[in-house]
């Protein structure tokens, strides 16, 4: 190698190396430790010994663990479609030119800094079902049909869809990468759609969401993995890593957690997070399949 | 060659990117190599830090006796840490081979540690001060005597040596509110004593809005606050192991009696309406809570339940009493009750055993000639402060007379009652206690026939039960071939 490349070298790792160490020792080591617990007999307190695929074969005819994961999909499939149309209509309002478009852009996002345990503890009074500000509001709604609203969070059939309500509360995040994305499209393509007597519907169809494509595959894609590993809300709403009630909102993360870090069982729970990182990555794969197809990159 | 040209980073950086090593890791020194003798206060001696889960007033009152201590004797200081989430840090701690040398625990925390190797059996200490004061008799079951029995056995792991000792502890009874009792025509005086009576009572005390039928204050819920509805199979004369210690809780009818129970509530009040009625409970440890607010007329609650009042509900009337009885006939016998404690342990790798011990003894003595507050000694001060009963059998005249509960001989008693019970000291229990829980929930909820959900954690926990035992096997097998016991708690 020649001198003046080795020192360029040289001068890169100087830069990056206290990162580079730190990834190694923070990341990568214990990625790559919980693989090899995934194999073994470990509690944390004792060395790991190592039993095979024993952990796996269990996952497999353990219902809690499918439980979990059926009560992760439903939050999924409910939530990342859910938020997907909110953020990006949000987003379509706030790129309008209205007064005051920078006030309600900040409010919108105010929720988004809002720690997830200090909006869960909020959320908690939202949803009671006797106190609660949604259901004072949708009393007089049910009662048109003589009912009354659910109790949310005491009910094992609401309580999953009340957390997947609140999560539309942190939309802000996704609503700003939407609005960059749309301020990236062409005004040019706009101008000529309309003289060509595209009405705003046949512009956002046609021009608007094909020019934001990769945006919305991205904030897909990132809502699915986010959605995949969901536990503050529920760990705090349900009182515990129980999922109450009656573990109807026992998400995967909280039985990977309990499972570490009550039982000690530390290999089945690094066994669990691996299946998880496997399923995310083939949900990914998938989405990146249709994506192929559908999503459009201008340059 | 210098990393960086003068050319292109100056002086400047370079000392600055120096700076920043040299911070990084003194940082990480600080916090890998924790330094020795570095604070101000008990210079010159042993050094001990003591991880506790309390804040606020419960804090203070074992910092207290920590100062107590220190001020008592020249040889050990205590350096007293509060922190939250205390089991998860120590099990961190310990598994780094870093642990502090005393923390404070919960006691179903107890065999699942010890199981694991992760805590110093007491045993020893006992026995070198038994020799030392040349005492006769087995010195452990001598030290252990002190304690009121549940406290005692409660701290005895698998192969029944002793693994922590109690800090303060809490025994359940039932509360009642006297005003609610006045208004529904009931003798504000006189509780329901047996299950019968306290269903009837309930009847009696509910009230619902005659319009709409919802439920506006309820006598008893079995679930407000449903902390120890685990124990509920033993209230009704069941089961968690049976005798030959293999997993019971679907096999023993009394255990389905329990849930029957619990389900009788729900069909009493009705579902959907007591799901909301519930549903608008604030939770525990704040003015909203049902028991405060009058929505809920009787309640199990711990012995810390006057010191709640008293701060969230001033003024309330309420009563203490026995633990329902099973019939008429169980009322000449022992009550029930739930007997708890946190307690006191000494992990694996501390680094100052026998100072920590120290500390430990002079936590499980009192000065039992004690006359006024500042008499109080070591547990009975600890227990005074922090309001709860003592689990010394030995209670000094101050204590009990001057006591902030003006209840607390009813809490003394129930704790000495041969039927006070207390979580299975079991390796699997955390995970057959949240099977329980969810057994019941799904029972009360009407998701499931008390045969079913028992039938539920039979199965799963027969293999787990097992699937423990063998770990806790193979862990020995492995260390012993290693070359001799991985620490002291892996001996049998």
């Amino acid at each position: 190698m020649m001198h003046g490349e080795t020192r360029r070298l040289l001068r890169g790792l100087g830069f990056t190396g206290l990162w580079i160490v730190g990834l190694g020792v923070f990341t990568a080591y214990p990625v790559l430790a919980s693989l090899y617990y995934s194999f073994c007999d470990y509690s944390i307190l004792q060395r790991p010994v190592w039993i095979g695929l024993e952990n796996f074969r269990q996952l497999a005819t353990d219902d809690v663990f499918w439980l979990s994961l059926r009560n992760t999909l439903f939050f999924a499939a409910f939530s990342v479609p859910l938020g997907t149309i909110v953020s990006l209509s949000l987003a379509l309002l706030l790129n309008q030119e209205v007064r005051g478009r920078a006030f309600f852009r900040a409010l919108f996002y105010l929720p988004s800094i809002v720690p997830a345990v200090a909006s869960s503890m909020l959320w908690l009074w939202i949803f009671n079902g006797q106190h609660g500000v949604l259901n004072q509001a949708l009393a007089p709604v049910f009662a048109l049909w003589g009912g009354q609203p659910p109790a949310w969070l005491g009910d094992p059939a609401w309580a999953k869809p009340a957390l997947v309500l609140m999560s539309l509360w942190g939309v802000g995040n996704s609503t700003i990468i939407y609005l960059a994305g749309l301020q990236d499209v062409p005004r040019e393509l706009h101008e000529s759609a309309e003289l060509d007597g595209a009405g705003p519907l046949r512009r956002l169809w046609h021009v608007t969401l094909p020019m934001i494509s990769p945006v919305i595959y991205f904030n897909v894609v990132m809502g699915m993995i986010g959605a995949m590993q969901v536990f503050t809300q529920a760990f705090i709403m349900s009182g515990g890593p129980d999922g109450n009630p009656a573990r109807s909102t026992l998400f995967y993360a909280l039985y990977l957690y309990s499972t570490a870090f009550y039982d000690l069982r530390m290999g089945y729970a690094s066994a669990m997070a691996w299946v998880l990182f496997l399923f995310i990555a083939g949900l990914t794969w998938f989405a990146n399949r249709i994506a192929a197809k559908r999503v459009h990159y201008a340059s | 060659m210098a990393l960086f040209p003068q050319s292109f980073a100056g002086r400047r950086t370079l000392s600055a990117f120096t700076l920043a090593l040299v911070a990084s890791a003194g940082f990480l020194a600080e916090g890998c190599f924790r330094g020795k003798d570095a604070a101000p206060g008990g210079a010159g001696r042993v050094r001990v830090t003591y991880w506790e889960k309390w804040t606020g007033a419960e804090a203070a009152a074992m910092q207290e006796v920590v100062d107590e201590f220190n001020a008592a004797q020249d040889r050990v200081w205590v350096d007293f840490v509060s922190m939250a989430q205390i089991d998860r840090k120590l099990l961190v701690a310990t598994a780094g081979g870093n642990p502090p040398d005393l923390a404070g625990i919960w006691q179903q925390n107890i065999t699942s540690f010890a199981d694991r190797g992760a805590l110093l059996a007491m045993d020893d200490f006992m026995r070198a001060d038994a020799s030392a004061s040349q005492s006769s008799g087995d010195a452990v079951d001598g030290f252990m005597a002190r304690y009121v029995p549940v406290y005692a056995d409660m701290c005895r792991a698998s192969g029944g040596r002793v693994y922590a000792l109690p800090t303060t502890p809490s025994v359940v009874a039932l509360h009642w509110n006297k005003a609610l009792f006045r208004e529904a025509g009931l003798d504000p005086e006189r509780p329901p004593r047996t299950r019968a009576e306290l269903d009837e009572f309930a009847r009696r005390l509910t009230k619902r809005d005659p319009a709409t039928g919802a439920i506006l204050q309820a006598g008893f819920l079995p679930q407000e606050p449903g902390w120890w509805l685990w124990a509920n199979p033993l209230w009704f004369g069941g089961s968690f192991l049976d005798g030959r210690g293999e997993i019971s809780i679907g096999r023993d009818p009394a255990n389905m009696e329990s849930t029957r129970w619990l389900r009788s509530y729900t069909e009493e009040y009705g579902n959907e309406a007591l799901q909301r009625f519930a549903s608008g409970f604030g939770t525990f440890g704040t003015p909203q809570s049902a028991f405060f607010t009058g929505k809920v007329a009787m309640i199990l609650q711990g012995v810390w339940m006057n010191n709640y009042i008293r701060q969230f509900a001033p003024g309330l009337d309420y009563g203490v009493a026995d633990w329902p009885a099973a019939d008429e006939a169980a009322l000449a016998r022992a009550p029930f009750t739930v007997a708890e404690a946190d307690v006191i342990v000494i992990p694996s790798g501390a680094r100052h055993p026998e100072a920590a011990w120290a500390f430990v003894r002079y936590l499980s003595s009192a000065n039992p000639a004690a006359r006024s507050r500042a008499e109080l000694r070591g547990m009975e001060r600890l227990c005074f402060l922090q309001e709860k009963n003592s689990p010394l059998r030995e209670w000094s005249p101050y204590f009990e007379r001057e006591h902030p509960h003006p209840k607390i001989s009813l809490f003394r008693r129930l704790s000495e009652s041969p039927l006070a019970v207390y979580a299975p000291s079991i390796g699997v229990w955390q995970e057959y206690y949240r099977e329980i829980n969810t057994a019941n929930e799904k029972v009360r909820l009407l998701e499931a026939s008390p045969e079913e959900a028992f039938a539920y954690v039979q199965a799963r926990m027969e293999p787990s039960w097992r699937r423990h035992r063998e770990s806790v096997a193979r862990q020995s097998r492995v260390s012993l071939s290693a070359g001799g016991p991985a620490n002291r708690g892996d001996e049998p």
